[in-house]
């Protein structure tokens, strides 16, 4: 089958358009529907991995960390991103948890560790193992993430409380926001250009030039 | 229209996953008919049988998403489906020093109202009603438009879905507060903050119309353009 790397279809309306190369922070808009084509990364790939690893550590603490601490007439209590999605497997909401776990730990989780293997071989032009199935993972996994939420989520929840308890905020909210910012930075981008990056025949055709 | 030229006329076809371009190998079925009309009529034993296979990525390329309105639609039925029991029955059961309540979703939000806390009451009503119903709204009349091929406002349309895209997952804001409230509040006998069903059927009111949105597939708003 003919392939056309150097065109690009808007995934708006099926307009087709030619690539033409983009100064960092331009993008390129669809002249029909007005969408986003592609855009210019502003990240290389050391950096891009550098900050996927500083998700990675962010990740751990917001996890590992209390977000919120009450105490109510002498007793305290204490919740992490986990004990929160726990908190709605007891009772007739069950099943609930299983979607709310994906999204504020097991989707974000896949995505950090999905992209920094990508990137890793990426660093050296080449593909990593599965390189297909991550990417095409990491396109599936994008609308799933839902840490921004989660934050607001918490905020709210910490305002709801403070009615009637003391309420103190943890390490693990703080944790929560840099990686709300970290994953917006790192995984809300363009990842078509990794292909490109990374196309076996590629080095082959500098070769022959 | 205007100078972009579509995939279709070109001859090509896009990969959903991972853009590339690519020649369009495809059983010619529906070429020359809008595509629009053969997709809603959902043939799936057609798609099945003849996949073409992204060189690239891997992934089975389409011209337009499978059954796309049929399935936006089953979708967003079912969403509205839930989306009474996600109002009627409550999200949440609170007790304090011995009193107990169950609150729905709008009781949280009269609540919130009540205390003072305009802005938090604001924030709940709009990720857990505005959004949801206006979700409904919007996608209901982007997949009425787009099956009989309207020419009407394309271009808002297309915007109209990109912002309903943009904003859907906003309203597991709720989900998640209950979420935490319930994990932090567990004062036995003084203190307790149970889920309740309602937030299942809210849940699962979110799920049902981000899935309806993405199974939509926008490019049939431009369907209709091809004289």
């Amino acid at each position: 089958m003919k392939t056309f790397p150097h065109l690009v279809a808007c995934e708006h309306c099926d307009s087709v358009y030619e690539r033409t190369p983009l100064t960092p922070g331009q993008l390129a808009r669809c002249e029909r529907c007005d969408a986003i084509l592609y855009r210019a990364s502003r990240l290389d790939v050391d950096r891009w991995l550098a900050l996927t690893i500083a998700a990675a550590i962010v990740f751990v603490m917001a996890n590992v960390c209390p977000v919120i601490y009450i105490s109510f007439k002498g007793m305290h209590n204490e919740a992490t991103l986990w004990a929160s999605a726990a908190a709605l497997a007891h009772g007739p909401a069950a099943p609930i948890a299983v979607p709310t776990a994906m999204s504020i730990i097991i989707v974000p989780f896949l995505q950090i560790s999905l992209l920094g293997w990508v990137l890793l071989y990426a660093r050296f032009g080449k593909r990593a193992p599965g390189f297909e199935r991550a990417m095409r993972m990491l396109v599936a996994l994008r609308p799933w993430s839902m840490v921004e939420v989660c934050l607001l989520g918490i905020l709210v929840a910490v305002i709801k409380l403070s009615g009637f308890l003391q309420v103190a905020p943890g390490a693990g909210i703080w944790a929560t926001a840099l990686l709300m910012i970290l994953l917006t930075v790192i995984a809300n981008r363009d990842i078509h250009w990794l292909w490109e990056m990374t196309e076996p025949a590629r080095s082959a055709q500098k070769a022959q030039a | 229209m205007t100078g972009a030229v579509s995939a279709g006329r070109l001859g090509v076809v896009s990969c959903h996953a991972c853009g590339l371009v690519c020649q369009d190998t495809l059983p010619q079925a529906s070429h020359h008919r809008p595509v629009a009309e053969s997709e809603a009529c959902g043939n799936g034993a057609r798609g099945r049988s003849h996949q073409v296979i992204c060189p690239r990525c891997g992934a089975p390329l389409h011209r337009r998403r499978p059954n796309s309105i049929a399935r936006a639609w089953a979708l967003l039925l079912a969403g509205l489906i839930f989306y009474i029991p996600a109002n009627v029955l409550p999200v949440m059961y609170t007790s304090l020093l011995g009193s107990g309540s169950d609150n729905t979703i709008m009781q949280g939000v009269i609540e919130f109202w009540k205390s003072g806390s305009y802005g938090i009451a604001l924030v709940i009503f709009i990720a857990s009603v505005l959004v949801p119903c206006t979700k409904f709204v919007v996608l209901g009349v982007l997949f009425a438009t787009s099956q009989r091929g309207s020419r009407w406002a394309m271009k808002e349309r297309a915007k109209l879905y990109r912002m309903v895209e943009l904003v859907g997952y906003w309203s597991m804001l709720d989900v998640l507060v209950v979420a935490v409230v319930a994990a932090l509040v567990k004062f036995q006998g003084l203190s307790d903050i149970e889920p309740r069903i309602g937030i299942l059927f809210f849940g699962m009111v979110v799920i049902m119309t981000m899935l309806s949105a993405m199974s939509f597939d926008p490019r049939l708003i431009w369907d209709g353009d091809t004289e």
